[in-house]
């Protein structure tokens, strides 16, 4: 059997889609995009064009609950299927967006440059247990206006693995629009195979931008899947209680489904979200508080009952360093999310109310998920009945170190972590320089930066998104890109 | 591909059935038993050694490929003798007395064995004195000691004492391990070298043999 963790009963879901879907009813959301207004408008819900609010109708939703994807593929720049968010298959992704990176020589945290993505992406290529890149800094060298874009297009240059990332403006989609078909070649191949899952994410309580609104139809015109980013706060934008949360999420995120499935009925959605908890104490949004997870995995609960593979940023950490509470906050989440089955876990390498990245903390959280997709594997019998032969064999050899039964499932019954997990002797340690968990992981980086192959992306791909990313900064008065260190 | 190097790729795929009849073949070719087993037999054990500290292969595959390389000597071992090409060395090996663990001990002598030395296994419970004695009527250069109890650690050091008291620490080196054991107690107790693991024991004996 495959090990499953559950918080919500059948019961306890029906009240809470339930509840969900009388204030989708009966309060409604605040949405302001005129466009996306009149869409939902031309189905049904009822509008307040003065107020921007919509109501929404059981009819509206379960249209959209009837056409969206229970399942949907990834493909990286390469054509290659490397994603089937499909029932209960775990997905590791590091967390999004960070304004800073955590250097590890001075030990601070400071705004991220050109340099500090490609070497993210250089190592993100080659972490077996990260499966997909995300647009996790913002590089601060660009111009404001295209530091969502530029993020995409560095990815897409240096990196194969499929991106998980986000527009921060209308007119950003269309750049990043414009990349990704400078990759697939036209809008068909790009439906067909989808190389991004872009973030929407509505404003908690119970509001869509115009941006983030524009967004999500633009992304379900392309067919490009979306994840909801719901973002309740317990106790403060948010009821207190669990319950009431996921209350709230399930009515922000129908909301989005229902958008994207007017928009395009069948745009693959990933039922996912960023709730927290809100920490009365320091006034901040703990990502590591275990209530925050316990809602992630519940609400995913709810995503998978109505039908939708499922996102969800957990498997991160609050802490300023890569310190045992780094370790323990990423541990605990990334386990519970994968118990819980959520399909795209959104969290390594982020440290700080997902504001800094760590790329020592990517190695380390690479060995956490690879420790806990062993765990998803189970307990299964391998040629373990009848056990008596193994038995004599022990007994008479004293050892099974070189049964057959030994090499025949070593690798698979066993999961190796790499260089950042120790696990010698404190001689062997001590010897090998008595180095801390940063500075292995830190070695490591290194190590994998420099051993990065370019990305096999054919050369005229690759010319077209230099093309296009050159003339987005030039539009925004940058004479050329900064310069990228791409040996 | 040359007999030798067919060895050595046996070796290192740990094929225990095809090494001695290659070892065959190549004596049959006219070979030096030298060559045999320096560019053969110890030549695939290296590789494995080296893959091993990289982590690109586990004990297993190391166990594996000692057995090969034992199979290998066995066929050899007469025309060694014979050519007088001496082997790397001999150590007398055993878990000290009042210790029955001999798990990591017999590790240690598959290593030693797969990497081309002579062992001298005396088992577990072995008294300082039968250590000594050993040796010295093998004209073995190394002692090597395991434990894993605290309570019979102390008994290396009887070890390393009574090798001072008749003046053979000269003639006579020690190396302890085991899972109570850590350098400083090895320098504590006054032997001449400590091991962590079996892959180790086998470099700091070669150290050990070349003076190091």
């Amino acid at each position: 059997m495959r090990p499953q963790l559950r918080f919500l009963d059948n019961d306890l879901i029906e009240k809470i889609v339930g509840e969900a879907r009388v204030i989708l009813k009966e309060l409604g959301v605040t949405l302001h995009n005129d466009r996306v207004l009149s869409m939902l408008s031309d189905h049904g819900a009822r509008i307040d064009k003065g107020t921007k609010q919509v109501y929404f109708t059981d009819s509206v939703i379960d249209s959209a609950l009837s056409t969206v994807p229970n399942s949907f593929k990834l493909y990286d720049v390469l054509g290659n299927e490397t994603h089937d968010f499909c029932s209960g298959k775990v997905h590791f992704t590091p967390g999004s967006a960070a304004i800073n990176v955590l250097d590890f020589e001075s030990g601070k945290a400071r705004p991220p440059v050109t340099n500090d993505y490609v070497s993210y992406v250089k190592l993100v290529n080659q972490l077996e247990h990260i499966a997909s890149q995300s647009t996790a800094l913002i590089p601060s060298d660009v111009h404001q206006g295209m530091s969502d874009s530029y993020r995409l297009y560095l990815s897409l240059l240096l990196g194969e693995k499929p991106t998980v990332t986000g527009a921060f403006t209308i007119a950003g989609f269309d750049v990043m629009r414009d990349l990704q078909l400078a990759v697939r070649g036209d809008v068909d191949e790009l439906r067909e195979r989808p190389l991004t899952v872009f973030s929407c994410c509505p404003t908690a309580p119970l509001k869509w931008s115009d941006v983030t609104s524009q967004n999500a139809i633009d992304c379900a015109e392309l067919s490009i899947p979306v994840e909801l980013i719901s973002m309740p706060l317990s106790g403060f934008v948010a009821p207190v209680t669990l319950v009431g949360t996921l209350i709230q999420h399930t009515a922000e995120t129908l909301s989005g489904v229902v958008i994207l499935q007017l928009a395009n009925p069948g745009t693959p959605v990933l039922y996912g979200g960023s709730p927290a908890i809100f920490d009365v104490r320091y006034e901040t949004t703990p990502m590591g508080a275990v209530e925050t997870m316990m809602v992630d995995c519940a609400y995913a609960e709810i995503g998978r009952y109505l039908g939708m593979p499922t996102q969800a940023y957990i498997g991160l950490s609050d802490a300023k360093q890569l310190d045992a509470q780094a370790g323990l906050e990423s541990s605990m989440g990334a386990t519970l999310a994968a118990l819980t089955g959520i399909n795209n876990v959104s969290g390594p390498g982020m440290l700080d109310f997902e504001s800094c990245t760590s790329l020592e903390k990517l190695v380390v959280d690479n060995e956490i998920c690879g420790m806990t997709l062993r765990m998803l594997e189970g307990i299964h019998p391998k040629e373990d009945f009848p056990s008596i032969s193994r038995f004599q064999e022990l007994l008479s050899e004293k050892h099974l170190l070189i049964s057959e039964h030994t090499r025949r499932y070593l690798r698979e019954e066993h999961y190796f972590p790499g260089k950042a997990i120790d696990r010698a002797q404190r001689s062997r340690w001590l010897e090998e320089g008595g180095l801390t968990l940063g500075e292995r992981a830190n070695q490591e980086v290194r190590r994998l930066v420099k051993a990065y192959e370019p990305s096999r992306l054919q050369d005229s791909a690759k010319e077209e998104l230099q093309n296009r990313m050159e003339s987005e900064a030039r539009r925004l008065g940058m004479d050329r890109l900064p310069e990228t260190r791409i040996e | 591909m040359g007999t030798l190097s067919e060895i050595s790729k046996q070796i290192i795929a740990g094929d225990a059935s095809s090494v001695p009849s290659l070892t065959q073949k190549a004596i049959s070719e006219g070979l030096p038993a030298r060559d045999i087993l320096q560019e053969g037999l110890i030549g695939g054990m290296s590789v494995i050694g080296a893959k091993f500290k990289a982590h690109e292969i586990f004990l297993p595959d190391v166990l594996m490929a000692a057995r090969a390389m034992q199979a290998g000597m066995d066929k050899l071992k007469p025309l060694l003798i014979k050519e007088d090409v001496p082997s790397l060395g001999k150590v007398v090996l055993g878990t000290v007395r009042g210790d029955l663990h001999d798990i990591g001990k017999n590790l240690v002598s598959i290593m030693l064995k797969g990497a081309g030395f002579e062992v001298i296994d005396l088992g577990n419970d072995v008294s300082p004195e039968n250590f000594i004695d050993t040796a010295l009527e093998n004209d073995a250069p190394v002692v090597a000691m395991s434990a894993l109890l605290t309570t019979t650690m102390p008994v290396m050091g009887e070890v390393t004492d009574l090798i001072r008291q008749r003046g053979l620490d000269k003639k006579l080196k020690t190396i302890v391990g085991g899972a109570p054991l850590s350098n400083d107690a090895a320098r504590d107790m006054g032997a001449n070298a400590y091991a962590y693991d079996a892959a180790s024991a086998v470099d700091r004996i070669r150290e050990l043999l070349s003076g190091g």
